[in-house]
């Protein structure tokens, strides 16, 4: 290709060939790391649905490890370097910057990857995801995450020196896009929290070959450090590539650009603090840190979610009315694209993170409350209505314009892709909330066997528990067939699919393509057209309005419910 | 009007619309709620995970769980042995790889410091069946000023990965009537 790039035909962007081979390099790493961690899901469903039981205790330790790793570090961090380099590159029409050193950052990620699976698959880090010390894994295993980590930090650093390149190049003017402020916020947080995996695998790596100390509750500070930060990179990059969608799928305009910078830069400032959710019961820190600490100092970084949860909608609904979709509080959103899998799947990941995600987190992360969350189902049931249910599903709706646009590819099996957020939302949703209500049974998480067959004393839940662990698995299993559409698509289309070639100019046309790309969003008129709506407390965008007061409502009904489960327990303290 | 994809006009430090300034002060407005909740917890309200937190060599905390065992020590159940230390005392609960020890047999309505620690690796105390959460730290005292709010039999269920034994660690309590009734 001359001069290293493309123009895409459709779009009239640049592409430049190493960053579009980079991007494809790690959105397949990512692919098949999740279908590693996938096939390591429905193990582990198959053995907590007490009916089934599947695995032994060693067998479900051992895959239980396995899922955590390859879901929430490989197949996360992979497919956000994908997304670095797409922010970086193709949405600031740049060439991106030190491409070998982008190959060989890809290179250590894959050989610390395949290094990390095989001490798990062998049996030398039956551990879990969190590895608290003092329990031991093979030294390789904790090798194996520390290149990893540092090909995903240099990752970072190719990023940053294309947002440099780009500016001293001028392939734009004034500031970057949102979605690109978004993406560095996701990077600058990268960073720190990849810091933080330093400072603690690295001793723990020299304490498993014998050499030094690591303090049991230092461990646990500074893991977490990595452990929740690195979710607000997920949150970072989730609510960028909703941005994106939005863009996308039905027009989006951006509100006000600087409430929503303001809200990135309240994640940086405040992401560090999240370790303190999950050592609200520990022993080794007292009440004023837990308490200035969850909460992010007072909140600002719940804040900030919130604010995006109403600048993302707003910014739709502003979008689709000035193109004429403004009668009443909703045709915007009843005309919107649903067939389309890139909007499906953005609205399930806006609605499940926020309504399920965001207040469980909130409400389970406060410091009282705590005491009756921690460590149980509730846990697990949180973090999969966020990071899955809210990342992993809006980077599936990416991959279905990543496929035509990076990769060049008409999408297989466009039906089934179709339905495939429904199936995946519906699915995680009622997974999760199982999860979460059968939690709240004093259900634990990461537990082989809740019928304590083997143990000294006997331990009866409440009946409803095999009903709600029941459905749980229902759930899942419905997760997994969404999981594995997502998976088959893509796979097929990559690799088997048919080629897209389109000539200058020409427009996407034909079989296997979203709704955004075969009939992209008119662009919006230079003057507001007059039709839009003013009165009222909600302003150009009265039905995002109505949403967020509905979303405040079920937050505070559900907040002071679990204040006042609280209050029935032991006096304590 | 721009979108997140194109580079926002120049300046674009702008005033928000009063719709979006009214969202962002109710979000702030119950952020400031949700952090209240907790300071004031603290003062008015009946569970709060402060206690007395020290750090302690697990040898040491073994040997000071023995001696408690030692002196209040009223039987044995499936090896494990059963202790019924007076209402306020010092109550010693140590995890090791995998069980609790001992069996506590305490009063309904009386107060007692229950200290957690683990004599291993990282143990979860989970007071079935009401749900009440503690994580337990190999080398940290975590002294809790427990109350028995009703009587009857309870289990503590190990709730933090601890090895291959995790599940069948399970420790038990024994909640008396205050009259001293049959449990």
């Amino acid at each position: 290709m001359n001069a290293g790039f493309r123009i895409c035909p459709a779009t009239g962007r640049k592409i430049y060939a190493d960053a579009e081979s980079l991007i494809r390099a790690n959105a397949v790493a990512a692919t098949v790391s999740l279908l590693v961690g996938g096939i390591a899901a429905i193990l582990v469903l198959l053995t907590r649905w007490q009916a089934v039981h599947l695995l032994d205790a060693v067998w479900f330790y051992r895959i239980l490890t396995v899922h955590g790793i390859s879901m929430l570090i490989f197949f996360i961090i992979f497919f956000e370097v994908a997304v670095l380099y797409f922010a970086g590159a193709v949405l600031l029409n740049s060439r991106l910057f030190a491409p070998k050193v982008a190959w060989a950052a890809f290179v250590l990620m894959v050989a610390g990857a395949l290094l990390t699976e095989a001490m798990m698959w062998t049996g030398r880090a039956d551990v879990l995801l969190s590895s608290y010390v003092p329990l031991r894994a093979d030294p390789l295993y904790y090798l194996g995450i520390i290149l990893f980590a540092v090909g995903a930090l240099i990752g970072c650093v190719v990023y940053f020196g294309t947002l440099v390149v780009a500016k001293r190049e001028r392939t734009y003017e004034g500031s970057t896009p949102l979605v690109v402020f978004g993406a560095t916020t996701a990077a600058i947080i990268a960073v720190i929290t990849l810091l933080h995996g330093a400072a603690i695998y690295v001793p723990t790596f020299f304490w498993s070959l014998g050499i030094g100390t690591v303090d049991p509750q230092v461990y646990r500070l500074i893991w977490w450090a990595l452990g929740h930060s690195s979710q607000q990179i997920n949150v970072a990059a989730m609510v960028s590539v909703w941005y994106l969608l939005g863009a996308l799928t039905v027009g989006s305009l951006v509100l006000n650009e600087k409430i929503s910078r303001a809200a990135f830069v309240l994640y940086i400032m405040f992401i560090s603090l999240a370790s303190a959710h999950h050592l609200l019961v520990d022993p080794g820190m007292g009440p004023a840190w837990k308490v200035w600490n969850t909460s992010y100092a007072m909140y600002l970084a719940v804040l900030a979610s919130m604010i995006h949860g109403f600048t993302v909608p707003a910014g739709m609904e502003l979008g689709m009315r000035v193109r004429g979709f403004s009668k009443g509080l909703f045709e915007w959103l009843k005309k919107a694209p649903w067939g389309d899998p890139g909007f499906s799947a953005m609205i399930f990941s806006i609605v499940v993170f926020g309504f399920v995600g965001g207040i469980t987190g909130v409400t389970f992360g406060t410091e009282q409350i705590n005491i009756i969350a921690h460590n149980t189902l509730r846990i697990p049931g949180h973090f999969h209505s966020t990071v899955v249910s809210g990342t992993a599903l809006a980077f599936m709706g990416a991959t279905y314009y990543v496929i035509p646009l990076i990769f060049r590819r008409r999408i297989a099996f466009y039906p089934l892709a179709r339905i495939q957020p429904y199936l995946f939302a519906l699915g995680m949703l009622i997974f999760s909330m199982a999860m979460t209500f059968a939690g709240s049974f004093g259900v634990p998480r990461r537990h082989w066997d809740i019928s304590f067959g083997q143990a000294p004393f006997d331990v009866q839940f409440n009946p409803a528990v095999d009903a709600i662990l029941g459905v749980m698995a229902v759930g899942g299993l419905l997760a997994a067939v969404g999981g594995g559409i997502y998976i088959l698509v893509t796979v097929w289309s990559v690799f088997f699919g048919e080629r897209l070639d389109l000539a200058p100019g020409q427009a996407f046309t034909g079989h296997g393509l979203p709704a955004g790309l075969l009939n992209p969003p008119p662009a919006p008129p230079a003057e507001e057209p007059a039709h839009l709506p003013h009165a009222g407390f909600g302003g150009r965008t009265p039905g995002t309005m109505v949403l967020v007061m509905v979303f405040l409502l079920a937050f505070v009904v559900y907040y002071f419910v679990n204040w006042k489960l609280l209050s029935f327990v032991w006096k304590v303290g | 009007m721009n979108n997140a994809l194109q580079s926002p006009p120049r300046i674009w430090w702008k005033p928000a619309e009063p719709a979006e300034k009214l969202w962002v002060r109710l979000a702030f407005g119950w952020c400031i709620v949700l952090f209240a909740m907790m300071p004031l917890w603290h003062l008015k309200g009946g569970q709060n995970p402060s206690g007395l937190r020290y750090r302690v060599d697990p040898k040491a905390y073994m040997a000071r769980t023995q001696e408690f065992i030692k002196t209040y020590k009223v039987g044995e159940d499936h090896g494990i042995p059963v202790v019924a230390p007076p209402p306020g005392s010092d109550v010693y609960l140590i995890g090791l790889q995998w069980q609790w020890q001992p069996v506590l047999k305490l009063q309904q309505g009386a107060s007692y410091m229950l200290h957690l620690s683990s004599y291993d690796v990282n143990h979860g105390f989970n007071l079935y069946p009401f749900n009440v959460n503690f994580q337990v730290v190999p080398g940290y005292d975590y002294g809790l000023k427990v109350t028995p709010t009703e009587a009857g039999d309870f289990r503590i269920i190990c709730n933090e990965f601890c090895g291959i034994g995790h599940h069948v660690m399970v420790g038990r309590v024994i909640v008396t009537p205050p009259e001293g009734g049959a449990p």
